[in-house]
Formats: structure tokens, sequence, C-alpha cells
């Protein structure tokens, strides 16, 4: 008991590593309400250096770059809408680690869809075929059975 | 028969699949396809290097095909690149534009430049990636080819050399001239 505890503890240790937090302390803006707007932002626009990062995780000094200026937006009066337009009208769908949904990238959307119900008309398909034999299937087995 | 065919089908997809994936590997995940081609420069205003009278902006792109080029002095790339970018002042190919992208303070730059040499009409202050944003930028040295009507029309990452200017740089710019 003692010793698996123990070992949970070492093991936990090992796999949780405390949260780093990449936002520098001086890039933070004083109204609170902006700046949680402008972590929501960052959260969703990824670092075009480090690419599986968002721009608020990275340490990135493009990633930093970014940042201040989404928030240099926010207090210039910019909607959120308004910040990521203007990060994506740059760098592009890219930029944004939440792919839109639009014709380009509908196959990524409706595909899982798509093969879910190849996948549901396949056993449907499968189950029926079954269903048949069984049905005709024993009649003839037990015919067999007799001549044994 | 048919039916014999329909249980090789999951196997066909799978390879078909096998073969995308592994052509998708061998793509660089960094070079992300710009999505400013045949758009307008984007807006953007750089300060002067230190030492330098003028700064550089958009505006500054209108009325002839050049090119724009994201550089630092921290940068080992662009050292490379830049004896190339040298000459094609030297030899007045077209205008070339700088933008000196982070450097660590105001002096690094224009002590590059002075030692590296100066192939830049212009060249911007870029502090704070507002320059490299404005052109999508990841990293560099990157280069852009912009038209007369100050369009962008060529993304190029990477060190430019003789071999890709005369295979791929310099046919959009001669056919960018004609328009």
């Amino acid at each position: 008991m003692l010793r698996g505890l123990l070992v949970t503890f070492v093991l936990a240790s090992i796999i949780w590593v405390p949260p780093s937090f990449a936002v520098d302390p001086n890039e933070i803006l004083e109204d609170s309400v902006l700046e949680g707007r402008a972590r929501q932002i960052s959260k969703g626009l990824r670092c075009i250096v480090c690419q599986n990062q968002s721009i608020d995780d990275s340490d990135a000094q493009l990633a930093r770059d970014l940042r201040v200026l989404v928030r240099e937006r926010l207090v210039a009066g910019d909607s959120d809408q308004g910040v990521v337009d203007y990060i994506q009208s740059r760098y592009g769908d890219y930029v944004l680690l939440n792919p839109p949904v639009k014709g380009t990238t509908a196959v990524l959307w409706l595909g899982p869809v798509g093969f879910a119900l190849i996948g549901i008309f396949g056993i449907t398909v499968y189950f029926r075929r079954q269903k048949k034999l069984q049905l005709a299937g024993p009649a003839a087995g037990t015919e067999k059975d007799r001549s044994s | 028969m048919i039916k014999r065919l329909a249980f090789l089908a999951p196997i066909l997809v799978l390879g078909i699949l096998a073969i995308w994936f592994t052509l998708g590997l061998q793509r660089d995940p960094s070079r992300i396809p710009s999505v400013l081609i045949n758009q307008p420069v984007p807006e953007f205003s750089l300060a002067a290097l230190k030492g330098f009278d003028r700064g550089f902006s958009n505006k500054d792109l209108m009325g002839k095909v050049s090119l724009v080029n994201i550089f630092g002095s921290w940068c080992y790339a662009c050292l490379a690149e830049h004896p190339f970018l040298m000459q094609l002042t030297k030899n007045k190919v077209l205008p070339v534009y700088g933008i000196d992208w982070r450097e660590q303070d105001r002096t690094s730059g224009p002590r590059w430049l002075k030692r590296q040499g100066n192939p830049y009409l212009l060249v911007g202050d870029d502090p704070k990636s507002r320059g490299a944003i404005a052109f999508g930028v990841s990293g560099a040295p990157e280069s852009f080819i912009v038209d007369k009507a100050g369009i962008i029309r060529y993304k190029h990452i990477g060190v430019i050399n003789q071999a890709n200017w005369k295979a791929t740089l310099l046919p959009i710019v001669q056919k960018l001239r004609q328009q």
C-alpha cells in the first residue's frame, strides 16, 4: 500500500510539470478585462515558429511580438474578431489553432462523419445479410443433422 | 468476383492513404504557403536605422518591380545571402528594400551593414516585428517580389542565390516588368 503510494507519487512528480508562463509580466495589461480577452485570443493563435504551441504558450520572440500586437490592438479598440482577422490576413488559416469551417477545410470537418457513415452502412449490410443467412441456414442444417 | 474485390477495397484505401501521408512527411512544415500572394502589401511604417536618413514604409513600394528582404545581423543565413543582394544592387537589377528584423540594440543593424555593405535602397528598423508581421514572416531571410502596383507576387523562404534567382525569381521579375 505504502509502496504503491510512493510509486504513484514518484511517477506523478515525473509526469506533472509545473506550468510555465510564457507571458512576460511586463506584457500584461493593467485592465484585467482586456488582458483576459488578450489571453483568450492568444490561446487560439498558433506560434508560427514553434507551430504546435499557441502564442500564449510560446517563448519564441515572434510569439512575444504577436502577443504584444494583440494587446496593442485591443487597447486601440479592436474587437476580438478584428484582432484575429488582422493576424489571419497576414498568416492565413494556418495561424488559427482551430481551423475554420469552409470550402477548403470541408474534408477535414466532414471527413470523419463521412467515414462513420460508410462504417455504419457497412455494418448494417453485414448484419442484414447475417440475419438472412440465419433465417435460411438453420433449416438446411437441421435437415443435415437428421440425415446423419 | 465483385464481392471478392470488395474485401480488397479497404486495403486499397489504406494503400492510397499510406502513399499520401508518406508524401506529406516529405513536406517541410515551416514552409507555410503565404496568403499574401496577389494581395497589396499590408500597411506598415518603419523608422530609419540609427544613422540613416529615411525609414521604409509600404508606400515606398510603388511604381517599380522590387524585392523586399527581411534580414537581421543575428541571422547567419542572411550573412550567406548578403553578397548576392550586393550583386543585385551593383548590377542595378532591381531595387532591393530591407527590413532589419529584431536587432538586439539599435547599433547592431547599422554596424552589420557597414561591415557587409548596404545593398538596400531603403531599410526599416523593425525591433517589434511590425514589418515582419505585415509580411507574414516566420523566419529570416525571407524575400518578397512586389510588382509595380505594390502587390506581393512571390514569397521566397530562405537564402537567395545565383541558382534560385536564375531559375525562379528572375523569370517572375521579368514577367512582372512586362505587365
